[in-house]
């Protein structure tokens, strides 16, 4: 379903992206990780068409991502911070975004109601805190039923209760067949719903493992613990690799 | 395209500042217009007002709220919708709010308390100024990336537009005065879109000749007809170069 190809983008000297080649599939949660500034985003925002790589290809269903922009009808984006127009009120961002999509007129609106946008959808996104902005990310990614899902930190700044709604209505998408990338350094919010791990480290790819093969490598069970000691692993590769080049 | 602006247009109608500048504008275009008996003088006063206030108002608040809609920007185009149709609908829905403060606040009164050709001239190049300074702001938002940065490089441009260029036009005639110079400056004001708003506007009222060097060398070159389409021309200039600069730069930049 997405497939990147020899991808790399820098900005100036920093590569962000260093030739990254990948291949994701339906019915996968992928976890993508990695350390702070290890290039998640620049990989999210790339798969988006919001940077463009200096070399290598992206395909998201057969669709090149280069100067397209219809493909972006199969995905739906939540991102890490949601800022809206301040005087907009929250039916109206929902509004705007459905006639925006007159190609779609089936909503998927579970979460307006599970997650209790309605009862203040006429209050403007001046007033309302972070976590419920994040809220409405979420319902935006989730309104047309795309076969894909980008969630870029979706959990960060909600509740638990809200948090906990959100992570089901992820699983039952996942298990409907749908692809999931997902960010998140709240690694226990990941617990149910990753298939994959992907791991990111200075703009290269670690690893891409189910989660089956990085518990038997590691012997560990949970999900911090794997990454956890792989990440100790992968820092002590690269610390001997220091004193080798030295 | 219409959607985006649509909705942009109504959350600005609501913005504080607007309304504020809407205000402000009315309440000065009253009180000028009904001090003074000589409609004329009225509108000079206003149009030097207009001078003063529409570019670096226009361009420093259309900065910012570019800048502070970097991330639903972003989350647009994650929407099936082309790059330039977010850039130029973000841009239509700010200039009309803009554009509609201008013609409330100066327009209204103007036509209510001296309905004349000079009146309107005074709103079309107000709305012009507003345009093409709107249009600058969005250059200067897909240029940079920091948004102190941007709003660093607006107060430059105003500033420069409305201060520093008749500065360096007056030191030029000055050193060379004994050439004939007179068709270079009148390519040179095409340069500043403010100049070009006044004199727009001075030929309207018959006193370019008072108004100084360039205002006179219109009337003598161009004649009043001629001054005011060249002037007109090139500030709808001024509006579609940056529009079309910002399409071309924001197709290949980095959110």
């Amino acid at each position: 379903m997405i497939k990147l190809t020899e991808v790399t983008k820098s900005f100036g000297k920093f590569k962000a992206l260093d030739n990254i080649s990948l291949t994701l599939g339906k019915g996968q949660a992928i976890s993508l990780l990695g350390p702070n500034g290890s290039g998640k985003t620049t990989l999210i925002k790339s798969i988006l068409g919001l940077v463009i790589p200096e070399a290598g290809t992206i395909t998201v269903n057969g669709l090149q991502v280069n100067n397209n922009w219809a493909y972006r009808s199969h995905i739906g984006y939540m991102p890490q911070i949601g800022r809206y127009p301040d005087n907009m009120t929250i039916v109206q961002v929902l509004n705007m975004i459905k006639e925006l999509r007159s190609d779609k007129h089936v909503y998927d609106e579970e979460l307006i109601d599970s997650l209790g946008l309605r009862k203040i959808q006429d209050k403007t996104m001046r007033s309302l805190s972070g976590g419920t902005r994040q809220k409405v990310s979420a319902c935006l990614a989730f309104l047309f039923s795309p076969d894909v899902f980008i969630l870029d930190e979706p959990t960060a700044g909600l509740d638990p209760l809200s948090s906990e709604i959100l992570q089901s209505k992820i699983a039952q998408e996942r298990n409907k067949g749908k692809l999931i990338l997902i960010t998140s350094h709240v690694l226990s919010d990941l617990e149910d719903i990753t298939s994959h791990i992907l791991y990111l480290q200075d703009g290269k790819m670690m690893f891409h493992k189910t989660v089956e093969d990085l518990q038997n490598i590691t012997g560990e069970l949970k999900l911090s613990k794997i990454v956890a000691s792989l990440m100790q692993e992968a820092d002590v590769h690269k610390s001997f690799q220091h004193e080798h080049d030295s | 395209m219409n959607t985006i602006v649509k909705y942009i247009t109504l959350d600005l109608i609501k913005n504080k500042i607007i309304i504020i500048y809407t205000l402000l504008l009315g309440v000065i275009s009253f009180s000028v217009l009904s001090i003074d008996s000589n409609s004329s003088k009225g509108l000079l006063s206003l149009l030097n007002i207009t001078l003063l206030f529409v570019p670096i108002i226009s361009i420093l608040f259309a900065t910012i709220y570019f800048f502070n809609s970097s991330e639903f920007i972003e989350l647009l185009l994650s929407q099936p919708v082309k790059r330039k149709t977010v850039l130029l609908a973000e841009y239509s829905g700010l200039s009309t709010a803009l554009c509609a403060a201008y013609a409330v606040g100066i327009g209204i009164p103007t036509i209510i308390l001296t309905p004349s050709p000079a009146a309107l001239v005074l709103l079309v190049s107000g709305l012009l100024l507003t345009l093409s300074f709107t249009a600058l702001a969005l250059l200067v938002f897909v240029l940079f990336k920091d948004k102190t940065k941007g709003i660093g490089a607006s107060i430059i441009i105003s500033l420069f537009l409305s201060l520093l260029f008749d500065g360096l036009l007056l030191i030029f005639i000055y050193s060379f005065g004994e050439y004939p110079i007179e068709k270079p400056i009148l390519g040179i004001i095409a340069l500043n879109p403010i100049d070009l708003a006044r004199i727009l506007m001075l030929l309207q009222l018959d006193v370019a000749v008072l108004m100084g060097y360039s205002g006179a060398l219109f009337k003598k070159f161009l004649g009043s007809m001629a001054g005011s389409v060249y002037a007109i021309i090139c500030m709808m200039l001024w509006v579609i170069v940056p529009l079309l600069l910002s399409v071309k730069i924001f197709r290949k930049k980095d959110l």
